[in-house]
């Protein structure tokens, strides 16, 4: 591998009624981010369970971001309640097992919201860029 | 404009443990207060001139000493901000800028009158010493 | 193993100028499972589609990826196609490689590679989808109103008239509401009675329509479509479809001094009353506490004056059972209470009342037909004071007061003062204000009327103390503006107190699992967007009980959720979003944390038996999800602790499979 050619792995996880919605709005507006962020769409930020985030740094993912409903706005009504709380406590599990709180985000984006969807990825693929491969959650079974 | 007081204001607001900034302005305390006409600055105006940070005229006030701490202001106020404990602030502010107590045993018996409950007399001796 | 077809788009150049097609569709060919692709201009075209249709029958496919556009663009279109070619719907999935990458990206080769991507992870989550079907539930075409008041008359009404059967469950023994104990309507002063009761007579005439009054809502199962609610209809000791309602029993009975409620106890009642004279319906109802006859069996006077026979003492609780597709609530809202307000001397004189007391007291039909007396001397008041936000936006003390604006007092205030301004052209007025809040049509104009024609006066402050003090009240107040301490001697000091929804709220929500906030207001399901609906499918709100409303706002909101309550009912079936949570009863330990989470209520448990492996049988709590009411957002799959709950069309296998393939 070229180390100058690094290009970080970064899964976004988007509910499909706001944060995704507002990756489309970016992709109308033409707004330009890393082609390094690959979105997974789930019906609510709290369809997102910890062990996909784990799967995916297991398997070289370098960063990790989640993308809800404002706070109050949840197609669900409470779904992102739930998931501000479960990742609060599984960011800093993973802070604790050596994954830079960097690599993790959670980001509230709304359907409007095409501008802040591109400007959060280009600023979180910046900064994952900047602390290069993650190596540390990579399942050596999966290592070829 | 008035002079910065951001230090001062942080220290009364620290000390009373108020927030200002919770006032919605309706003046029940001001409603309430016992001591309004003895006043120069009266108990909303009190809790809007720290959440202003115009706090050299309250030092200079002899409202602060008209304030009976009753507390009836702390009770009726609907949103909790609690003026008599700002007042209380200001008052201890002023003390310990003095260096001094406000108040010595010895002033006791002149004060004493009729019209003034002992309680009063009490309360005033214990909030002016330092 | 899937036999999947992939579909790549150009949509023109919005897609191929930034994304080799080509590449895409050759490099997916060897993903695992796929045995077609293929590339086309358009692809959401008729000759497009024709081209999926084609190799759905020539290849055999078990499941197609479209890359193409936003899922949220063609998804439906896609799945059509699909079921054309007879495969099910939602063996499509869609690999956004236009809003996603190619608009979003400038270089061929990253975009190409992005796209490559997309597909593979959308290859990787068709092959492990499955057929689904939607689930579908008859529908109840009946719909149950709870709370009879303008809220609750105009939603009747309007379902009514849509041709829907209706009922109406009310509390007390008429309905009307609030509404009917009001004197005159803001802005427009119409007599609050002129315009309630024709719609109170339009209910009880309407064919509809059926009125269960002086009843409550005891129990209520099911789900929307599918209501199964317990009525329990108190005895009133009067048979209602013979009384006339003529009042006979009401002047003979000799129990003379019971409070008056409708009156908020200004003046007495008999112990059989009629709550008012166009009470709806206009039925005699014995009160059984006062009841000489019903306590000790000694009295009868009633039952021997009515000529209609309608008495009867033995009369017992009646249970009713009714199916419902859809129930709104429409509980209404209550003053507070005034008992921890000290400092405005409620409780020590009659002379300090509430504005809904004062409504009663300028009502033609109060207890003093309309003419404005004292309570405690019956004198003619020279002046009043009227003080606002009692209990409103008090963040202090939860006990106390409400943190919320009650909303409607400004202009009931300014309505009342106004009044009194105007007929007693004598009476000094003065209104303690920390705000008027007056947003409306024609209101500021309103209460600008009241201040300028009226010469009611405004003070910005508020009442801080009111002493009862021989025949007068002393109000010491502040006047912010003025900076000074008023002392006022009035005669009626007027408590516009905070409005709170009805305690019979709370217990409501919990039958049914309708979600509400910390002031016991029942929570829409959007805001914005869906004010009338709770998010529970099926439970719609009307009136004051989703937030303090006035009586236009509530008629308007009331036939908003009409309006969703026939859409619901004109439907014969209700086809379910087949995208939903299901346990998989083997792992469930039935641990009620699903349930817990869900914010619909679409979990219960059910005792099932299972096979154990020692052959023996045993009783098992799993969970259940009723497909008509779960919404799909997944909350319960996450928080399965034992890994039971999964979300169709979302499945844990599903994403994680996406996340490797993005990951390889």
């Amino acid at each position: 591998m070229q180390v100058n050619e690094y290009k970080p792995l970064i899964v976004a996880f988007c509910c499909n009624w706001c944060s995704y919605a507002g990756a489309d709005l970016a992709g109308n507006n033409r707004l330009n981010y890393p082609a390094d962020v690959k979105i997974i769409r789930v019906p609510c930020s709290c369809r997102v369970n910890p062990m996909f985030i784990l799967r995916a740094f297991q398997r070289g993912a370098d960063g990790v971001i989640i993308c809800g409903c404002h706070p109050g706005d949840c197609h669900y009504t409470s779904g992102n309640y739930y998931t501000r709380r479960r990742m609060a406590l599984l960011f800093s599990m993973l802070d604790y097992l050596g994954i830079e709180r960097e690599r993790t985000r959670l980001e509230w984006v709304s359907a409007a919201e095409g501008a802040k969807f591109a400007a959060t990825m280009n600023d979180f693929a910046e900064k994952v860029a900047a602390l290069g491969e993650n190596k540390r959650l990579e399942d050596l079974r999966c290592k070829k | 404009m008035h002079k910065d007081n951001t230090k001062l204001t942080e220290e009364i607001i620290r000390a009373s443990g108020v927030n200002p900034k919770k006032c919605m302005k309706c003046g029940k305390c001001s409603a309430t207060c016992p001591a309004y006409d003895e006043m120069e600055y009266h108990p909303h105006q009190f809790v809007y001139m720290v959440e202003s940070g115009d706090i050299e005229p309250l030092m200079n006030s002899k409202s602060l000493y008209m304030c009976l701490s009753c507390f009836a202001c702390i009770d009726r106020c609907p949103r909790g901000v609690e003026p008599a404990k700002l007042v209380e602030a200001v008052r201890l502010s002023v003390i310990r800028q003095q260096g001094k107590n406000h108040m010595t045993a010895d002033d006791v018996p002149a004060k004493l009158s009729e019209d003034l409950p002992q309680q009063a007399i009490v309360s005033a001796f214990r909030k002016y010493t330092k | 193993m899937q036999r999947i077809g992939v579909f790549v788009c150009w949509c023109g150049s919005n897609i191929a100028g930034t994304v080799d097609v080509h590449a895409v569709a050759e490099a997916l060919k060897n993903e695992p499972g796929v045995v077609f692709s293929t590339d086309y201009q358009y692809m959401c075209s008729q000759a497009g589609q024709d081209i999926i249709k084609n190799a759905v029958k020539e290849h055999n496919l078990t499941g197609i990826v479209v890359c193409s556009c936003s899922p949220r663009m063609h998804e439906a279109t896609f799945r059509k196609t699909a079921a054309a070619a007879g495969l099910n719907p939602y063996m499509v999935e869609i690999a956004n490689i236009r809003e996603q990458c190619s608009w979003v990206h400038k270089n061929m080769q990253t975009g190409t590679e992005k796209a490559i991507i997309l597909g593979k992870a959308a290859v990787a989550k068709v092959n492990l989808n499955t057929p689904l079907t939607p689930g579908e539930s008859p529908v109840t075409k009946r719909a149950l109103v709870i709370g009879g008041g303008i809220a609750g008359i105009q939603t009747a009404l309007d379902i009514a008239d849509a041709g829907f059967p209706v009922d109406i469950v009310e509390a007390k023994p008429t309905i009307g509401g609030k509404m009917a104990q009001l004197d005159k309507t803001f802005p427009t002063l119409d007599c609050a009675a002129c315009i309630l009761t024709p719609k109170m007579v339009d209910v009880a005439q309407n064919e509809n329509i059926r009125i269960f009054s002086y009843s409550e809502v005891q129990e209520i199962k099911g789900f929307v479509g599918n209501f199964d609610v317990t009525i329990k209809k108190k005895a009133r000791f009067v048979k209602e479809e013979i009384c006339t309602g003529c009042g006979a029993c009401v002047e003979k009975c000799p129990m003379k001094k019971i409070p008056n409620e409708f009156n908020l106890g200004m003046d007495n009642r008999r112990a059989i009353y009629i709550p008012f004279a166009q009470a709806v319906p206009k039925v005699a109802t014995i009160d059984p506490n006062a009841c000489n006859m019903l306590k000790n069996g000694k009295c009868g006077v009633c039952s021997k004056v009515c000529t209609a026979g309608a008495i009867d003492y033995t009369q017992k609780d009646e249970i009713i059972s009714e199916k419902y597709g859809a129930v709104v609530v429409a509980t209404g809202f209550n003053p507070i209470s005034m008992d921890k307000f000290d400092e405005f001397a409620y409780n020590q004189s009659k002379d300090v009342i509430t504005s809904l007391e004062f409504e009663r007291l300028t009502n033609a039909a109060g207890p003093t037909a309309g003419k404005l007396l004292r309570p405690s001397d019956l004198e003619h008041p020279h002046t009043i004071v009227f003080v606002q936000c009692v209990g409103s936006r008090c963040a202090a003390c939860a006990e106390k007061g409400k943190e919320y604006c009650s909303k409607i007092c400004c202009m009931y205030t300014a309505k009342h003062a106004m009044l009194v301004r105007d007929k007693y052209p004598d009476t000094e007025v003065y209104v303690f204000y920390i705000d008027v809040r007056t947003p409306g049509k024609n209101f500021d104009e309103f209460y600008r009327r009241a201040v300028e024609e009226y010469g009611v006066k405004y003070i910005k402050g508020m009442v801080g103390k009111v002493t009862p003090e021989g025949n007068k009240l002393k109000v010491q107040a502040s006047d912010l503006i003025a900076n000074k301490q008023l002392h006022i001697d009035a005669d009626l000091v007027v408590l516009a107190a905070a409005i709170e929804p009805d305690k019979s709220a709370r217990s409501l929500a919990t039958m049914l699992t309708a979600s509400m906030d910390t002031n016991d207001f029942f929570t829409e399901a959007h805001p914005k967007l869906r004010p009338v609906e709770s998010p529970t499918a099926g439970v719609f709100l009307s009136g004051a009980c989703q937030g303090p409303k006035d009586i236009p706002e509530t008629v308007s909101q009331a036939s908003a959720a009409a309006s969703k309550v026939i859409g619901l009912l004109c439907k014969d079936k209700l086809t379910g979003n087949p995208c939903i949570a299901s346990a998989n009863e083997l792992m469930c330990n039935g641990c009620s944390t699903c349930a817990n989470v869900c914010p619909y209520g679409a979990i219960t448990y059910e005792d099932k038996e299972f096979m154990m492996p020692d052959r023996t049988k045993a009783l098992r709590r799993v969970a259940q999800v009723n497909p008509a009411v779960c919404q799909g957002c997944g909350a319960c799959t996450v928080a399965c602790m034992s890994g039971a709950m999964d979300l169709r069309g979302f499945m844990g296998s599903q994403i994680i499979a996406e996340v490797d393939a993005i990951c390889k």
